[in-house]
Protein backbone atom coordinates (compact mmCIF):
# COMPACT_ATOMS: atom_id res chain seq x y z
CA UNK A 1 0.00 0.00 0.00
CA UNK A 2 1.63 3.17 -1.08
CA UNK A 3 1.97 6.13 1.53
CA UNK A 4 -0.14 8.13 -0.85
CA UNK A 5 -2.65 7.10 -3.46
CA UNK A 6 -4.11 9.28 -5.85
CA UNK A 7 -7.01 8.36 -8.12
CA UNK A 8 -8.34 9.42 -11.25
CA UNK A 9 -7.93 12.93 -9.72
CA UNK A 10 -9.09 16.23 -11.70
CA UNK A 11 -10.49 19.42 -11.72
CA UNK A 12 -11.93 22.06 -13.91
CA UNK A 13 -12.30 25.37 -13.53
CA UNK A 14 -15.17 26.11 -15.85
CA UNK A 15 -14.42 24.77 -19.53
CA UNK A 16 -10.86 24.41 -18.16
CA UNK A 17 -9.68 20.82 -16.84
CA UNK A 18 -6.36 22.18 -15.06
CA UNK A 19 -5.78 18.60 -14.02
CA UNK A 20 -7.71 15.73 -15.88
CA UNK A 21 -7.30 12.51 -14.58
CA UNK A 22 -4.25 11.82 -12.58
CA UNK A 23 -3.22 9.08 -11.25
CA UNK A 24 -0.07 8.93 -8.88
CA UNK A 25 0.95 6.83 -5.74
CA UNK A 26 4.59 7.46 -3.67
CA UNK A 27 5.85 5.09 -1.71
CA UNK A 28 6.95 5.76 2.12
CA UNK A 29 9.96 6.97 2.55
CA UNK A 30 10.06 7.87 -1.51
CA UNK A 31 11.25 11.28 -3.06
CA UNK A 32 8.81 11.58 -5.86
CA UNK A 33 9.26 14.51 -8.15
CA UNK A 34 6.53 16.57 -10.10
CA UNK A 35 7.59 18.30 -12.72
CA UNK A 36 6.40 20.20 -16.24
CA UNK A 37 6.21 23.01 -18.23
CA UNK A 38 4.48 26.36 -16.65
CA UNK A 39 0.65 26.37 -16.23
CA UNK A 40 0.90 22.41 -16.46
CA UNK A 41 -0.81 22.55 -13.35
CA UNK A 42 1.34 21.23 -10.95
CA UNK A 43 0.28 23.52 -7.95
CA UNK A 44 -3.60 22.94 -8.49
CA UNK A 45 -2.04 19.26 -7.75
CA UNK A 46 -1.15 20.29 -4.48
CA UNK A 47 -4.05 22.85 -3.82
CA UNK A 48 -6.01 19.44 -4.74
CA UNK A 49 -4.27 17.04 -1.87
CA UNK A 50 -4.10 19.69 0.85
CA UNK A 51 -7.81 20.81 0.34
CA UNK A 52 -7.69 24.19 -0.79
CA UNK A 53 -9.54 23.49 -4.41
CA UNK A 54 -11.45 20.45 -4.06
CA UNK A 55 -11.53 18.24 -6.86
CA UNK A 56 -14.66 17.51 -9.49
CA UNK A 57 -13.37 14.01 -10.18
CA UNK A 58 -11.46 10.96 -8.75
CA UNK A 59 -9.85 10.71 -5.38
CA UNK A 60 -7.53 10.65 -3.37
CA UNK A 61 -5.85 8.57 -0.24
CA UNK A 62 -3.37 8.63 2.54
CA UNK A 63 -2.34 5.74 4.35
CA UNK A 64 -5.69 3.96 3.02
CA UNK A 65 -8.02 7.01 4.55
CA UNK A 66 -9.64 8.67 1.73
CA UNK A 67 -9.12 12.79 2.43
CA UNK A 68 -10.82 13.62 -0.73
CA UNK A 69 -13.60 16.30 0.21
CA UNK A 70 -11.79 16.97 3.95
CA UNK A 71 -10.98 20.84 4.48
CA UNK A 72 -7.37 21.76 4.86
CA UNK A 73 -7.74 22.04 8.34
CA UNK A 74 -8.53 18.44 8.79
CA UNK A 75 -5.94 17.26 5.98
CA UNK A 76 -2.86 18.95 8.06
CA UNK A 77 -3.85 17.30 11.18
CA UNK A 78 -4.32 13.72 9.14
CA UNK A 79 -0.90 14.39 8.07
CA UNK A 80 0.15 16.05 5.18
CA UNK A 81 2.50 19.44 4.91
CA UNK A 82 3.45 21.74 2.89
CA UNK A 83 5.41 24.66 1.50
CA UNK A 84 4.11 27.65 -0.78
CA UNK A 85 5.85 28.44 -4.10
CA UNK A 86 5.32 32.09 -3.07
CA UNK A 87 6.54 31.84 0.74
CA UNK A 88 3.98 32.03 3.19
CA UNK A 89 5.42 32.73 6.45
CA UNK A 90 3.61 34.67 9.30
CA UNK A 91 6.01 37.78 8.95
CA UNK A 92 5.00 40.07 12.20
CA UNK A 93 5.68 36.93 13.81
CA UNK A 94 9.10 35.51 15.83
CA UNK A 95 10.64 32.87 13.79
CA UNK A 96 9.97 30.22 16.53
CA UNK A 97 6.63 31.51 17.09
CA UNK A 98 6.12 30.31 13.07
CA UNK A 99 7.22 27.11 14.20
CA UNK A 100 5.11 26.81 17.21
CA UNK A 101 1.99 27.64 15.41
CA UNK A 102 2.70 24.21 13.37
CA UNK A 103 2.85 22.63 16.33
CA UNK A 104 0.15 23.78 18.08
CA UNK A 105 -2.10 20.67 17.32
CA UNK A 106 -0.31 18.34 19.34
CA UNK A 107 -0.33 20.51 22.40
CA UNK A 108 -3.88 20.38 23.92
CA UNK A 109 -4.02 22.72 26.55
CA UNK A 110 -7.11 24.63 26.66
CA UNK A 111 -7.92 28.69 25.92
CA UNK A 112 -8.95 29.26 29.96
CA UNK A 113 -5.48 26.82 30.97
CA UNK A 114 -3.56 29.66 29.02
CA UNK A 115 -5.18 32.84 30.35
CA UNK A 116 -4.89 31.56 34.01
CA UNK A 117 -1.50 30.30 33.29
CA UNK A 118 -1.78 26.75 34.86
CA UNK A 119 1.00 24.01 35.02
CA UNK A 120 0.45 22.45 32.14
CA UNK A 121 0.33 25.47 30.07
CA UNK A 122 3.86 26.24 31.47
CA UNK A 123 4.76 22.24 31.00
CA UNK A 124 3.68 22.26 27.68
CA UNK A 125 5.26 25.44 25.98
CA UNK A 126 8.49 24.15 27.99
CA UNK A 127 8.36 21.10 25.42
CA UNK A 128 6.92 23.06 22.38
CA UNK A 129 10.01 25.87 22.67
CA UNK A 130 12.66 22.88 23.15
CA UNK A 131 10.89 21.05 20.09
CA UNK A 132 10.97 24.47 18.31
CA UNK A 133 14.67 25.49 19.14
CA UNK A 134 15.85 21.36 18.03
CA UNK A 135 13.73 22.43 14.32
CA UNK A 136 15.49 25.70 13.87
CA UNK A 137 18.77 24.20 14.91
CA UNK A 138 18.28 21.66 12.23
CA UNK A 139 17.71 24.31 9.91
CA UNK A 140 20.62 26.54 10.89
CA UNK A 141 17.99 29.08 11.95
CA UNK A 142 18.18 28.76 15.56
CA UNK A 143 21.19 31.85 16.15
CA UNK A 144 17.99 34.39 16.60
CA UNK A 145 14.86 32.75 17.70
CA UNK A 146 13.57 35.73 17.97
CA UNK A 147 14.08 37.39 15.05
CA UNK A 148 10.87 38.24 12.90
CA UNK A 149 10.85 35.83 10.26
CA UNK A 150 9.62 39.11 7.45
CA UNK A 151 13.17 40.22 7.96
CA UNK A 152 14.97 36.61 7.36
CA UNK A 153 16.78 36.40 3.96
CA UNK A 154 14.80 34.39 1.53
CA UNK A 155 16.81 31.44 1.49
CA UNK A 156 16.34 31.34 5.12
CA UNK A 157 12.68 31.86 5.11
CA UNK A 158 13.03 28.59 2.45
CA UNK A 159 13.90 26.62 5.17
CA UNK A 160 12.03 28.24 8.20
CA UNK A 161 8.92 27.56 5.84
CA UNK A 162 10.06 23.89 5.81
CA UNK A 163 10.67 23.70 9.26
CA UNK A 164 6.95 25.01 9.97
CA UNK A 165 5.58 22.09 7.90
CA UNK A 166 7.81 19.98 9.77
CA UNK A 167 6.89 21.31 12.88
CA UNK A 168 3.29 19.61 11.96
CA UNK A 169 4.47 16.00 12.20
CA UNK A 170 3.18 15.21 8.60
CA UNK A 171 3.44 11.99 7.14
CA UNK A 172 3.86 13.34 3.54
CA UNK A 173 5.38 16.65 2.68
CA UNK A 174 5.08 18.92 0.01
CA UNK A 175 7.53 20.95 -1.23
CA UNK A 176 6.30 23.60 -4.23
CA UNK A 177 9.16 24.56 -5.79
CA UNK A 178 11.69 25.05 -2.57
CA UNK A 179 14.61 25.83 -5.06
CA UNK A 180 13.22 28.82 -6.56
CA UNK A 181 15.24 32.06 -6.64
CA UNK A 182 18.12 30.45 -5.23
CA UNK A 183 21.59 30.22 -6.90
CA UNK A 184 23.69 27.11 -7.55
CA UNK A 185 25.26 27.39 -4.52
CA UNK A 186 22.05 27.49 -2.55
CA UNK A 187 19.96 24.53 -3.97
CA UNK A 188 23.23 22.43 -3.49
CA UNK A 189 22.93 22.64 -0.07
CA UNK A 190 19.16 22.70 -0.18
CA UNK A 191 19.60 19.23 -1.71
CA UNK A 192 21.74 17.92 1.21
CA UNK A 193 19.27 19.54 3.25
CA UNK A 194 15.73 17.59 1.60
CA UNK A 195 18.04 14.47 1.75
CA UNK A 196 18.59 14.91 5.34
CA UNK A 197 14.66 15.75 5.91
CA UNK A 198 14.49 12.64 4.72
CA UNK A 199 16.34 10.20 6.36
CA UNK A 200 16.35 12.16 10.09
CA UNK A 201 12.38 12.84 10.09
CA UNK A 202 11.44 9.01 7.92
CA UNK A 203 9.82 11.32 5.93
CA UNK A 204 7.84 10.87 2.56
CA UNK A 205 8.29 14.20 -0.06
CA UNK A 206 6.87 15.09 -2.94
CA UNK A 207 8.24 17.61 -4.84
CA UNK A 208 7.51 20.26 -7.62
CA UNK A 209 11.17 21.74 -9.49
CA UNK A 210 11.79 23.53 -12.38
CA UNK A 211 15.46 23.17 -11.42
CA UNK A 212 16.53 19.85 -13.02
CA UNK A 213 19.61 19.42 -11.47
CA UNK A 214 17.71 19.36 -8.61
CA UNK A 215 15.10 16.99 -9.67
CA UNK A 216 18.02 14.77 -11.60
CA UNK A 217 19.74 15.11 -8.23
CA UNK A 218 17.47 13.73 -5.60
CA UNK A 219 14.22 12.74 -6.90
CA UNK A 220 14.01 9.20 -7.63
CA UNK A 221 10.36 8.76 -9.15
CA UNK A 222 8.85 11.45 -11.72
CA UNK A 223 5.88 12.16 -13.08
CA UNK A 224 5.85 14.82 -15.78
CA UNK A 225 2.56 16.63 -16.31
CA UNK A 226 1.29 18.54 -19.35
CA UNK A 227 -1.98 20.81 -19.75
CA UNK A 228 -2.98 19.07 -16.64
CA UNK A 229 -2.48 15.94 -17.81
CA UNK A 230 0.32 12.97 -17.02
CA UNK A 231 2.77 12.73 -19.98
CA UNK A 232 5.11 10.21 -18.47
CA UNK A 233 5.90 8.68 -15.23
CA UNK A 234 8.37 6.27 -13.96
CA UNK A 235 12.52 6.45 -12.63
CA UNK A 236 13.76 9.84 -13.07
CA UNK A 237 16.62 9.01 -15.79
CA UNK A 238 14.20 7.10 -17.60
CA UNK A 239 11.56 10.14 -17.86
CA UNK A 240 14.26 12.79 -18.41
CA UNK A 241 15.10 10.82 -21.04
CA UNK A 242 11.57 10.27 -22.70
CA UNK A 243 11.80 11.90 -26.10
CA UNK A 244 8.15 13.12 -25.32
CA UNK A 245 9.20 14.87 -22.26
CA UNK A 246 12.02 16.20 -23.74
CA UNK A 247 9.53 17.82 -26.79
CA UNK A 248 7.51 19.37 -24.46
CA UNK A 249 9.97 20.96 -22.47
CA UNK A 250 12.07 22.26 -25.15
CA UNK A 251 9.42 21.97 -28.35
CA UNK A 252 9.59 20.66 -31.37
CA UNK B 1 18.33 27.40 47.93
CA UNK B 2 21.39 28.38 46.32
CA UNK B 3 22.11 32.38 45.82
CA UNK B 4 22.21 31.57 42.26
CA UNK B 5 19.43 29.78 42.32
CA UNK B 6 17.54 32.79 44.33
CA UNK B 7 18.56 35.37 41.54
CA UNK B 8 16.94 33.04 39.11
CA UNK B 9 14.09 32.40 40.65
CA UNK B 10 13.72 36.70 41.16
CA UNK B 11 14.62 37.12 37.40
CA UNK B 12 11.63 35.11 35.95
CA UNK B 13 9.28 36.72 38.50
CA UNK B 14 10.33 39.82 37.55
CA UNK B 15 10.16 39.05 33.93
CA UNK B 16 6.82 37.98 34.55
CA UNK B 17 4.62 40.58 33.08
CA UNK B 18 1.41 39.96 34.97
CA UNK B 19 3.51 40.86 37.86
CA UNK B 20 4.67 44.37 35.65
CA UNK B 21 0.93 44.77 35.03
CA UNK B 22 -0.37 44.27 38.91
CA UNK B 23 2.48 46.93 40.02
CA UNK B 24 2.08 49.43 37.74
CA UNK B 25 -2.02 49.24 38.43
CA UNK B 26 -0.88 49.53 42.42
CA UNK B 27 1.07 52.40 41.61
CA UNK B 28 -1.48 54.09 39.47
CA UNK B 29 -4.41 53.21 42.18
CA UNK B 30 -1.85 54.95 44.91
CA UNK B 31 -0.90 57.84 42.77
CA UNK B 32 -4.58 58.87 41.89
CA UNK B 33 -5.73 58.34 45.45
CA UNK B 34 -3.37 60.44 46.48
CA UNK B 35 -3.60 63.28 43.77
CA UNK B 36 -7.04 63.17 44.48
CA UNK B 37 -6.53 63.49 48.52
CA UNK B 38 -3.91 66.62 48.38
CA UNK B 39 -6.82 68.21 45.34
CA UNK B 40 -3.97 68.57 42.76
CA UNK B 41 -6.66 66.67 40.48
CA UNK B 42 -9.99 69.03 40.26
CA UNK B 43 -13.63 67.78 40.11
CA UNK B 44 -13.56 67.91 36.25
CA UNK B 45 -10.46 65.96 36.14
CA UNK B 46 -11.74 63.62 38.47
CA UNK B 47 -14.67 63.02 36.47
CA UNK B 48 -12.42 62.13 33.45
CA UNK B 49 -10.95 59.07 35.76
CA UNK B 50 -13.50 56.74 34.47
CA UNK B 51 -14.10 57.23 31.20
CA UNK B 52 -10.57 56.99 30.44
CA UNK B 53 -10.40 53.91 32.16
CA UNK B 54 -13.54 52.71 30.26
CA UNK B 55 -11.45 53.71 26.71
CA UNK B 56 -8.56 51.73 27.97
CA UNK B 57 -10.77 48.65 28.34
CA UNK B 58 -12.79 48.87 24.98
CA UNK B 59 -9.25 49.84 23.04
CA UNK B 60 -7.40 47.32 24.68
CA UNK B 61 -10.30 45.01 23.60
CA UNK B 62 -10.78 46.22 20.19
CA UNK B 63 -7.09 45.63 19.86
CA UNK B 64 -7.53 42.27 19.98
CA UNK B 65 -9.70 41.83 16.63
CA UNK B 66 -8.35 44.36 14.57
CA UNK B 67 -4.47 44.53 16.05
CA UNK B 68 -3.55 40.77 16.65
CA UNK B 69 -6.57 39.20 14.41
CA UNK B 70 -6.36 41.68 11.74
CA UNK B 71 -10.01 41.94 10.89
CA UNK B 72 -11.71 45.48 10.91
CA UNK B 73 -14.61 45.80 12.97
CA UNK B 74 -16.72 48.91 13.50
CA UNK B 75 -19.38 47.77 15.99
CA UNK B 76 -17.69 47.38 19.09
CA UNK B 77 -19.69 50.46 20.60
CA UNK B 78 -22.62 47.84 19.36
CA UNK B 79 -21.66 45.57 22.00
CA UNK B 80 -21.13 48.27 24.25
CA UNK B 81 -24.37 48.96 24.14
CA UNK B 82 -25.75 45.66 24.70
CA UNK B 83 -23.81 44.81 27.64
CA UNK B 84 -24.36 48.49 29.17
CA UNK B 85 -28.38 47.42 29.14
CA UNK B 86 -28.00 44.22 30.31
CA UNK B 87 -25.78 45.07 33.30
CA UNK B 88 -27.91 48.47 34.48
CA UNK B 89 -31.18 46.55 33.87
CA UNK B 90 -30.09 43.77 36.35
CA UNK B 91 -28.67 45.81 38.69
CA UNK B 92 -31.51 48.14 38.20
CA UNK B 93 -33.95 45.37 39.04
CA UNK B 94 -32.12 43.35 41.57
CA UNK B 95 -32.31 43.97 45.49
CA UNK B 96 -28.49 42.62 46.13
CA UNK B 97 -25.91 44.46 47.69
CA UNK B 98 -23.78 46.66 45.68
CA UNK B 99 -20.86 44.65 46.42
CA UNK B 100 -22.92 41.60 45.05
CA UNK B 101 -24.88 42.99 42.30
CA UNK B 102 -22.28 45.39 40.55
CA UNK B 103 -19.58 42.16 39.91
CA UNK B 104 -22.32 40.19 38.35
CA UNK B 105 -23.71 42.87 36.46
CA UNK B 106 -20.26 43.45 34.84
CA UNK B 107 -20.51 39.54 34.46
CA UNK B 108 -23.49 39.85 32.71
CA UNK B 109 -23.02 42.90 30.45
CA UNK B 110 -20.15 40.92 29.31
CA UNK B 111 -21.60 37.44 28.21
CA UNK B 112 -24.84 39.14 26.93
CA UNK B 113 -22.46 41.31 24.64
CA UNK B 114 -20.68 38.33 24.21
CA UNK B 115 -23.53 35.86 23.02
CA UNK B 116 -24.26 38.66 20.58
CA UNK B 117 -20.60 38.49 19.24
CA UNK B 118 -21.30 34.63 18.76
CA UNK B 119 -24.67 35.37 17.16
CA UNK B 120 -23.23 38.05 14.94
CA UNK B 121 -20.05 36.62 14.20
CA UNK B 122 -20.61 33.19 12.87
CA UNK B 123 -22.36 34.50 9.66
CA UNK B 124 -20.11 37.71 9.92
CA UNK B 125 -16.83 36.70 10.13
CA UNK B 126 -16.51 34.63 6.59
CA UNK B 127 -16.35 38.31 5.09
CA UNK B 128 -12.78 39.99 5.07
CA UNK B 129 -11.55 43.32 5.29
CA UNK B 130 -13.93 45.74 4.27
CA UNK B 131 -17.10 43.80 3.33
CA UNK B 132 -16.14 42.85 7.72
CA UNK B 133 -16.46 46.67 8.61
CA UNK B 134 -19.26 47.48 7.03
CA UNK B 135 -21.07 44.54 7.99
CA UNK B 136 -20.49 44.99 12.00
CA UNK B 137 -20.93 48.79 11.69
CA UNK B 138 -24.34 48.25 9.81
CA UNK B 139 -24.71 45.48 13.16
CA UNK B 140 -23.94 48.55 15.48
CA UNK B 141 -26.82 50.52 13.87
CA UNK B 142 -28.97 47.97 14.08
CA UNK B 143 -28.95 47.22 18.03
CA UNK B 144 -29.24 51.07 18.33
CA UNK B 145 -32.08 51.21 16.51
CA UNK B 146 -33.74 48.54 18.31
CA UNK B 147 -33.41 49.60 21.70
CA UNK B 148 -34.74 53.04 20.68
CA UNK B 149 -37.47 51.36 19.85
CA UNK B 150 -37.86 48.92 22.86
CA UNK B 151 -39.31 49.90 26.22
CA UNK B 152 -37.74 47.94 28.80
CA UNK B 153 -34.96 50.29 27.85
CA UNK B 154 -36.74 53.39 27.87
CA UNK B 155 -36.90 54.13 24.36
CA UNK B 156 -35.13 57.39 23.27
CA UNK B 157 -35.58 58.57 26.34
CA UNK B 158 -32.82 56.76 27.72
CA UNK B 159 -32.59 54.49 30.97
CA UNK B 160 -32.46 56.58 34.53
CA UNK B 161 -31.91 56.06 37.82
CA UNK B 162 -29.07 53.61 37.63
CA UNK B 163 -26.93 53.62 40.96
CA UNK B 164 -23.68 55.61 40.22
CA UNK B 165 -21.43 52.32 41.30
CA UNK B 166 -18.78 53.26 39.24
CA UNK B 167 -15.45 54.89 40.57
CA UNK B 168 -11.77 54.52 39.92
CA UNK B 169 -11.21 51.53 41.85
CA UNK B 170 -13.84 49.40 40.04
CA UNK B 171 -12.44 50.49 36.70
CA UNK B 172 -8.50 49.95 37.83
CA UNK B 173 -9.50 46.17 38.76
CA UNK B 174 -11.57 45.80 35.51
CA UNK B 175 -8.64 47.09 33.53
CA UNK B 176 -6.25 45.16 35.26
CA UNK B 177 -8.36 42.06 34.45
CA UNK B 178 -8.74 42.79 30.90
CA UNK B 179 -5.03 43.08 30.09
CA UNK B 180 -3.79 40.03 31.60
CA UNK B 181 -6.40 38.47 29.77
CA UNK B 182 -5.99 39.58 26.64
CA UNK B 183 -2.41 39.59 27.09
CA UNK B 184 -1.89 36.03 28.65
CA UNK B 185 -4.08 34.78 25.48
CA UNK B 186 -2.35 36.66 23.02
CA UNK B 187 0.91 34.90 24.25
CA UNK B 188 -0.22 31.39 24.79
CA UNK B 189 -0.39 28.93 21.57
CA UNK B 190 -4.14 30.26 21.20
CA UNK B 191 -2.85 33.66 20.89
CA UNK B 192 -0.82 32.62 18.47
CA UNK B 193 -2.93 30.89 16.15
CA UNK B 194 -4.88 34.16 16.47
CA UNK B 195 -2.16 35.98 14.90
CA UNK B 196 -1.18 33.53 12.13
CA UNK B 197 -4.84 34.08 10.90
CA UNK B 198 -3.62 38.51 10.75
CA UNK B 199 -0.46 37.19 8.78
CA UNK B 200 -1.46 34.82 6.54
CA UNK B 201 -4.85 32.87 6.66
CA UNK B 202 -3.83 30.36 3.82
CA UNK B 203 -0.58 29.44 5.83
CA UNK B 204 -2.46 29.09 8.58
CA UNK B 205 -4.54 26.84 7.63
CA UNK B 206 -2.30 24.74 6.40
CA UNK B 207 -0.30 24.00 9.01
CA UNK B 208 -4.09 22.79 11.11
CA UNK B 209 -5.28 26.09 12.64
CA UNK B 210 -8.72 26.13 13.19
CA UNK B 211 -9.48 29.41 11.09
CA UNK B 212 -13.38 29.69 12.01
CA UNK B 213 -12.94 28.69 16.14
CA UNK B 214 -9.86 31.36 16.66
CA UNK B 215 -11.59 34.23 14.59
CA UNK B 216 -14.93 33.38 16.84
CA UNK B 217 -12.70 33.43 20.00
CA UNK B 218 -10.98 36.89 19.36
CA UNK B 219 -14.03 38.71 18.20
CA UNK B 220 -15.79 37.14 21.51
CA UNK B 221 -14.53 37.96 24.02
CA UNK B 222 -13.11 41.05 22.72
CA UNK B 223 -16.99 41.62 22.64
CA UNK B 224 -17.29 40.69 26.32
CA UNK B 225 -15.20 43.30 27.76
CA UNK B 226 -16.37 46.02 25.68
CA UNK B 227 -20.14 44.78 26.98
CA UNK B 228 -18.16 44.89 30.38
CA UNK B 229 -17.17 48.67 29.17
CA UNK B 230 -20.44 49.27 28.50
CA UNK B 231 -21.46 48.52 32.53
CA UNK B 232 -19.24 50.64 33.86
CA UNK B 233 -20.49 53.21 31.50
CA UNK B 234 -24.37 53.13 32.37
CA UNK B 235 -22.82 53.25 36.13
CA UNK B 236 -21.09 56.14 35.51
CA UNK B 237 -23.22 58.54 34.12
CA UNK B 238 -26.56 57.10 35.94
CA UNK B 239 -28.23 57.30 32.69
CA UNK B 240 -27.88 55.35 29.37
CA UNK B 241 -29.13 56.71 25.63
CA UNK B 242 -28.65 55.09 22.70
CA UNK B 243 -27.51 57.92 20.94
CA UNK B 244 -24.01 57.49 22.74
CA UNK B 245 -23.37 54.28 21.34
CA UNK B 246 -23.20 55.35 17.44
CA UNK B 247 -20.82 54.40 15.29
CA UNK B 248 -18.78 57.68 16.17
CA UNK B 249 -18.09 56.02 19.47
CA UNK B 250 -17.05 52.87 17.74
CA UNK B 251 -14.66 55.15 15.28
CA UNK B 252 -13.20 56.82 18.11
CA UNK B 253 -12.00 53.26 19.72
CA UNK B 254 -10.94 52.62 16.72
CA UNK B 255 -8.20 55.70 16.66
CA UNK B 256 -7.60 55.03 20.08
CA UNK B 257 -6.02 51.40 18.80
CA UNK B 258 -4.48 52.73 15.44
CA UNK B 259 -2.89 55.64 17.60
CA UNK B 260 -1.66 52.83 20.29
CA UNK B 261 -0.79 50.68 17.36
CA UNK B 262 -2.04 47.57 15.77
CA UNK B 263 -1.57 44.46 18.72
CA UNK B 264 0.58 47.37 21.01
CA UNK B 265 -1.20 46.77 24.34
CA UNK B 266 0.36 49.58 26.00
CA UNK B 267 0.33 51.62 23.16
CA UNK B 268 -3.31 51.42 23.28
CA UNK B 269 -3.48 52.16 26.98
CA UNK B 270 -1.21 55.71 26.42
CA UNK B 271 -3.41 56.41 23.57
CA UNK B 272 -7.03 55.92 25.07
CA UNK B 273 -5.37 58.11 27.90
CA UNK B 274 -4.64 61.15 25.56
CA UNK B 275 -7.44 60.72 22.78
CA UNK B 276 -9.75 60.89 26.41
CA UNK B 277 -8.03 64.09 27.81
CA UNK B 278 -7.14 65.67 24.91
CA UNK B 279 -10.85 67.30 24.29
CA UNK B 280 -11.16 68.34 28.21
CA UNK B 281 -8.04 69.78 28.01
CA UNK B 282 -8.97 71.55 24.92
CA UNK B 283 -12.11 72.61 26.36
CA UNK B 284 -10.67 76.43 26.69
CA UNK B 285 -10.56 77.16 22.87
CA UNK B 286 -14.51 76.90 23.38
CA UNK B 287 -15.39 77.01 18.95
CA UNK B 288 -11.59 75.67 18.14
CA UNK B 289 -11.70 72.38 20.36
CA UNK B 290 -12.69 70.13 17.98
CA UNK B 291 -10.80 71.36 15.39
CA UNK B 292 -7.75 71.58 17.43
CA UNK B 293 -8.72 68.00 18.61
CA UNK B 294 -8.26 66.91 15.07
CA UNK B 295 -5.41 68.91 13.88
CA UNK B 296 -3.40 67.35 16.96
CA UNK B 297 -4.95 64.09 16.27
CA UNK B 298 -3.43 64.47 12.12
CA UNK B 299 -0.25 65.94 14.40
CA UNK B 300 -0.09 62.52 16.56
CA UNK B 301 -0.34 59.65 13.64
CA UNK B 302 2.51 61.56 11.45
CA UNK B 303 4.84 61.33 14.17
CA UNK B 304 3.88 57.64 15.10
CA UNK B 305 4.40 57.07 11.36
CA UNK B 306 7.60 58.73 10.95
CA UNK B 307 10.90 56.16 11.92
CA UNK B 308 12.74 59.06 13.66
CA UNK B 309 9.97 59.35 16.09
CA UNK B 310 9.51 55.08 16.45
CA UNK B 311 13.23 54.93 17.34
CA UNK B 312 12.83 57.81 19.52
CA UNK B 313 9.56 55.89 21.21
CA UNK B 314 11.48 52.91 21.43
CA UNK B 315 14.59 53.75 23.35
CA UNK B 316 12.15 55.40 25.80
CA UNK B 317 9.94 52.18 26.39
CA UNK B 318 13.54 49.82 26.80
CA UNK B 319 14.33 52.67 29.28
CA UNK B 320 11.68 52.15 30.87
CA UNK B 321 11.18 48.38 30.86
CA UNK B 322 14.58 48.49 32.13
CA UNK B 323 13.52 50.29 35.01
CA UNK B 324 11.15 48.70 35.75
CA UNK B 325 12.95 45.39 36.30
CA UNK B 326 15.51 47.05 38.30
CA UNK B 327 13.12 48.37 40.74
CA UNK B 328 11.21 45.10 40.27
CA UNK B 329 14.72 42.90 41.40
CA UNK B 330 15.36 46.00 43.98
CA UNK B 331 11.98 45.15 45.68
CA UNK B 332 12.07 41.13 45.28
CA UNK B 333 15.60 41.13 46.87
CA UNK B 334 14.46 43.06 49.65
CA UNK B 335 12.50 40.36 50.54
CA UNK B 336 13.64 37.99 50.24
CA UNK B 337 17.06 39.32 52.28
CA UNK B 338 14.34 40.09 55.06
CA UNK B 339 13.13 36.58 54.89
CA UNK B 340 16.73 35.12 54.80
CA UNK B 341 17.53 37.14 58.00
CA UNK B 342 15.15 35.81 60.13
CA UNK B 343 15.80 32.46 59.23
Amino acid sequence: MALLEIKNLGIAFGGLKAVDDLNLSVEKGQLYGLIGPNGAGKTTVFNLITGVYKPTQGQFFLDGENLTCKSTMEISRKGIARTFQNIRLFGKMSIIDNVKVGMSNHHKYSVAEGILRLPRFFKEEREMTEKAMSLLKVFGLDSDPNILASNLPYGKQRKLEIARALATGPKLLLLDEPAAGMNPNETGELMDMIRFVRDEFDMTILLIEHDMKLVAGICEELTVLNFGKELAHGKTSEVLNDPAVITAYLGE
Amino acid sequence: MSKKKVAEKVKSAVKNKNLHTLLITVIAYVVITALISEGVLSRHYQSLLVPVGINIILAVSLNLTVGFLGELTLGHAGFMSVGAYAGCLFTTYSELPKWVEFPIALVIGGLVAAIFGIIIGIPALRLKGDYLAIVTLAFGEIIRSVINDMEITGGAGGLKGISKYSDYTIVLIVIFLTIVIIRNLVKSKHGRAICSIRDNVIAAESVGVNIVFYKLLAFVLAAFFAGAAGVLYGHNLGILKPGTFDFNKSIEILVIVVLGGMGNITGSVIAAVLVTVLPEVLRELADYRMLIYSIVLIAMMLFNASPKFRAAKNLVTSKIKSGISFAGVKIKSLFIGKRKGTR
